[in-house]
């Protein structure tokens, strides 16, 4: 008989943190959906007959579509500067990339509102150089949502790039340049296809996170920007609609789950820590 | 090549601009003289800050932060650095999916932990007190350290425990006087990170706390959502200058630890 490895009581503290503040509430609230304000899938039902609900819902798919190609785009020549710099120079623009990261969601929310207002900086130097005629309205829309939130999830495409990058031969490319392919071909058809395990993961990463979106939404986009988040505490703090808040939170996390498995069946989930 | 390389290089400016100018811009206005958020300030001062450190409500709520944070933070490394250990070392069965069970708190949005939370805490009369708080923020934390510490593990030459064991020492001992030494920088970076992400947490605070029991984050989503002074651009500088610190210290630990980041 194989001795039980003693190690394993250790787990059982944490497990039990994990199942009483987190498995156990999380599954109270999705039961809600299911329960509230009666059994059977009423809910669902209000949410398919209501337009409100469809269109938030509808919105957040957006923004997440929106936002997480844009992040890619201006996340990859960062993520190839950090690669091939040399290490004094990478450690800055990791410093660089961390440290927004690092400092509060909400501090740094509150300083984009603070840049994009209508007499904020980003509008008179624009005014200054005479770009612009008038203040343009960066706050309260889709701009200032989309500019939030890009900044706030760059590093979530930068990190995965970057560790896909470092794992990439540099002769790959020399040997497709050396065999006459010219740099952009080259570029799309050797050195992009190795880099889609960072970038599906970061992507993957931005998207889930914007559809589970709260403060940037509320604090830089307008009425039209209501995303899920934002609902599913509406009809908790002001309607106490127990039964909606479940099944909206039900929808957003199996939209997650979908998202994951996706990515977990095509590159694999590592533990993308950092 | 060199085309892509200017683009390259450009592009790294204007992000590193879009990155730090919004902070930049806080940390200035805090210091404004005027009563609104005028940028660039008309003068300087210290008024916000002398606002700040006067208003006892600002200062309840970081005390109450700071009550939350501590214990939070310590919980989540002792008990995401066992689990690690266990996952890692152990001979356990479906490790990797406890694993993955492990990190769900990070992966689920946090409104629903949130709301979860606090419909839980209504039967038990845990919403606005520091036991539900503590308990939310430490299950909400100790993935990362979870993460950080079995990444360390797995990199860590696991023959130096085997060594320390064969030599007759007890589990427990080689624990103590092998592993926990090797592994020390990277508990200390995941304690680091999980005190600013407890002292940064919002959404589930929000739920669950009260107006008697309020961390700051929450305080400062009251405010910022009115008219707001730069009264609040003096505590986003406070927060962004405790980021700052916390970030500089996990650097050095990991650099004096030879673990180059990857």
């Amino acid at each position: 008989m194989k001795r039980i490895d003693h190690r394993i009581w250790l787990l059982v503290p944490p497990l039990l943190l994990l199942l009483v503040a987190f498995i156990g509430p999380v599954t109270w609230l999705l039961s809600r959906a299911f329960t509230q304000p009666a059994p059977g899938f009423g809910n669902f039902v209000e949410l398919w007959e209501h337009p409100v609900y469809l269109r938030v819902i509808w919105n957040t798919l957006l923004i997440s579509a929106i936002t997480t190609p844009v992040c890619v785009a201006v996340g990859f020549p960062v993520a190839h500067a950090m690669t091939y710099a040399n290490a004094r120079t990478r450690r800055w623009l990791i410093f660089l990339v961390l440290l927004p990261f690092w400092t509060s969601l909400l501090v740094r929310t509150f300083a984009t509102v603070i840049l994009l207002q209508r007499n904020g900086p980003l509008n008179a130097m624009l005014l200054g150089m005479g770009i612009i005629g008038q203040p343009l309205p960066l706050l309260y829309n889709m701009t200032g949502l989309l500019i939030g939130a890009v900044q706030v999830l760059l590093p979530f495409v930068i990190f995965p790039l970057h560790a896909s990058m470092m794992k990439i031969e540099p002769a790959y490319m020399q040997a497709a340049l050396t065999l006459g392919a010219d740099p952009l071909r080259a570029f799309f058809r050797v050195y992009l296809p190795l880099t889609l395990p960072g970038l599906m993961t970061g992507a993957t990463l931005v998207f889930i996170s914007v559809l589970g979106y709260f403060v940037t939404p509320a604090m830089l986009g307008g009425v039209r920007q209501l995303m899920v988040a934002q609902l599913i505490q509406d009809q908790i703090g002001q309607f106490g609609n127990w039964g909606i808040a479940g099944a909206l939170s039900l929808i957003l996390l199996l939209a997650t789950a979908v998202l994951l498995g996706l990515l977990h069946a095509t590159v694999g989930l590592k533990a993308v820590a950092r | 090549m060199g085309g892509w390389r200017a683009l390259r290089s450009a592009v790294c400016v204007m992000v590193a601009l879009y990155l730090l100018a919004p902070l930049v811009i806080v940390v200035i206005v805090s210091f404004s003289a005027a009563s609104f958020l005028r940028f660039p300030p008309p003068a300087l001062s210290f008024r916000w800050y002398d606002n700040l450190f006067g208003d006892p409500g600002w200062m309840r709520s970081i005390a109450i932060s700071i009550e939350v944070l501590i214990p939070a933070s310590l919980s989540a490394t002792v008990l995401g650095t066992a689990a690690a250990y266990a996952l890692i070392r152990g001979r356990v069965p479906g490790a990797s999916l406890i694993l993955g069970c492990l990190m769900l708190p990070i992966v689920v949005p946090a409104i629903i932990t949130g709301a979860g939370l606090y419909g839980v805490y209504r039967g038990l009369g845990l919403n606005g007190t520091r036991t539900g708080l503590i308990i939310g923020h430490t299950v909400l934390i100790m993935p990362y350290v979870v993460a950080t510490v079995s990444a360390s593990l797995r990199m860590m030459d696991a023959r130096l425990e085997d060594a320390a064991a064969t030599l007759g020492a007890s589990p427990w001992a080689g624990f103590r006087r092998v592993t926990l030494p090797l592994l020390m920088p990277s508990v200390l970076s995941g304690l680091l990170f999980a005190m600013v992400v407890s002292f940064d947490e919002l959404i589930v605070s929000l739920f669950i706390s009260t107006a008697r029991v309020r961390p700051v984050t929450v305080l400062m989503w009251s405010n910022v959502r009115g008219d707001f002074d730069p009264t609040i651009a003096a505590i986003a500088t406070l927060c962004f200058v405790f980021a700052f610190f916390a970030l500089l210290l996990e650097m050095i630990v990991r650099r004096r630890a030879g673990a180059e980041h990857t």
